[in-house]
């Protein structure tokens, strides 16, 4: 051969768009994505604190900003947030956890997970069923 | 190998992580939608009178205190990490804005409840 | 009689003192309801393309040699058939988050060092005479390891991690599972001398429970669960490493 030949080098493949290769990968960003929706719900609840400190008018004005359609369509999308957060959480539980053992037999990550979904409805409903009884 | 410090930061994530799980969308829903729009729950319900004295019970304190700090770690954690698997650069600078960012919630809520006393 | 069934077939070929970068090269191949990949691409190297290159051995997907990227999927060629990947064209490249040698053939160097860093063998608890017999195990006590005894290190899981394309120094998911199988081994009592490994950031801590590894795994090990059920187990080894004695803290 007569061409000249490079100094052998192994070739190493960018990283680049990385998630967007597979559905599995765009699943995952959007699990952990949902954090941002935490995050912004807990900085709600913080300037909550805040305004409660600084006096009954203030914290009124908190409570009417709430009330405006921007916030409510927030809120339903810090709801969606929250519930896929919910799901997936309980889906990566299991492996998470040691393998447990019921009277010889290996519980299953499907039963953890489900019974992971069971508390957290269990845990709204009784929340909502909480608020309402406060308010009445 | 050195031995890492994730463990710290981990168990505030899945504290909050679970927390968020098991009460996140009912406290969405309480809070920013169902009293606002008063459907199911009484537009009152977070009035003054009634949130001052959550806030000022010592148990209501403590929810109140460890909801929006849990949450916040929790949060801070994973978009710590979001960014480097983004390909961002995730050094000192990175760590700092967002366990920094938790750290201040953490703060913020900490005086404001207790500013307004027992 | 009837033409065979052809397909296309296109490979990411890279010859490290030829090319620059690698380029996807086609060919076409005849092939029937059970020609895997593997069969497909020794067909161009017998008959079409003798440059080829690409590892192999067993065909029965027990060995761990034939792992590679196919339409974008980790998995092993022998075990992957092209009546699955109709219509074609059928897109081959090396296992991804490696750097690729030439060809299909990726350096698999650092998985090994990590391999032997997790001490993969049983250590005694206390030294055992042979007039002592063999070890007895309950079947529980086998359940608790054998699903992650079936790796055969074939490094599907480090394709599958995007945690260890980002990041070529993480332990990964194969070689934890392998850690794990032997912590979990009643037999075993080297637990303490593998925490150093997990407790490190390269260890579990990279680890972000994606859980794409246990989707690819041909033998169903689970490497996800091996490896995220020790996060709890090196975070309270961090938490309660101050009521050890100082030589029994694993720094």
């Amino acid at each position: 051969m007569s061409e000249s030949l490079r100094a052998p080098h192994p070739y190493v493949r960018s990283m680049r768009g990385w998630w967007r290769r597979d559905p599995f990968f765009v699943r995952y960003m959007l699990r952990e994505a949902t954090a941002v929706g935490v995050l912004v719900y807990a900085v709600i609840l913080t300037t909550g604190v805040v305004r409660l400190a600084q006096g009954e008018d203030t914290w009124n004005g908190w409570r009417a900003a709430l009330r405006t359609p921007w916030s409510v369509l927030l809120h339903l999308v810090l709801l969606v947030a929250m519930v896929f957060h919910a799901l997936t959480w309980f889906e990566i539980m299991p492996k998470t956890l040691p393998a447990i053992f019921i009277g010889g037999r290996r519980v299953s990550a499907a039963t953890i997970t489900r019974g992971g979904w069971t508390a957290a409805v269990v845990a709204c409903v009784a929340l909502v069923a909480l608020a309402w009884w406060w308010g009445s | 190998m050195k031995r890492s410090n994730a463990p710290v930061f981990w168990v505030l994530f899945g504290a909050g992580g679970m927390l968020a799980a098991l009460l996140g969308p009912a406290l969405v829903l309480i809070t920013g939608i169902a009293t606002p729009l008063g459907a199911g729950l009484p537009a009152d319900l977070l009035s003054y009178a009634r949130l001052a004295a959550l806030a000022r019970n010592g148990w209501g304190k403590a929810c109140l205190f460890l909801i929006i700090t849990l949450f916040a770690w929790h949060a801070m954690h994973r978009i710590y990490h979001s960014l480097h698997d983004l390909g961002l650069r995730t050094g000192a600078l990175a760590k700092l804005a967002c366990y920094g960012g938790a750290l201040t919630i953490t703060v913020v809520t900490a005086i404001g409840l207790l500013s307004l006393g027992f | 009689m009837t033409e065979p069934r052809t397909v296309e077939i296109r490979v990411l070929r890279y010859h490290p003192q030829h090319d620059a970068q690698p380029a996807w090269q086609s060919y076409t191949i005849p092939f029937d309801d059970d020609t895997s990949v593997l069969q497909g691409l020794l067909y161009i190297k017998d008959e079409l393309d003798g440059t080829l290159s690409f590892r192999w051995s067993c065909r029965m997907a027990i060995c761990g040699s034939c792992g590679m990227m196919i339409n974008g999927k980790p998995q092993l060629s022998c075990h992957t058939f092209l009546r699955d990947l109709l219509p074609g064209p059928v897109r081959i490249e090396a296992l991804a988050h490696f750097p690729v040698e030439r060809d299909l053939i990726v350096s698999a160097g650092g998985f090994v060092s990590k391999l032997e860093s997790i001490k993969p063998y049983l250590i005694p608890r206390e030294p055992r005479a042979l007039a002592a017999g063999e070890y007895l195990q309950t079947p529980e006590e086998l359940e608790r390891y054998e699903q992650f005894s079936a790796c055969i290190n074939c490094m599907l899981c480090y394709a599958a991690c995007p945690e260890y394309g980002l990041n070529a120094d993480f332990t990964g998911p194969g070689v934890l599972a392998l850690l794990q199988r032997y912590n979990a081994d009643s037999r075993d009592g080297g637990r303490a001398e593998r925490m150093p490994v997990l407790n490190a950031e390269e260890g579990v801590w990279t680890c972000m429970a994606v859980g794409y590894c246990s989707e690819v795994c041909p033998k169903r090990v689970d490497p996800a669960h091996a490896v995220n059920q020790n996060k709890a187990t090196s975070a309270a080894d961090y938490f309660l490493r101050f009521l050890r004695p100082k030589r029994d803290r694993h720094e």
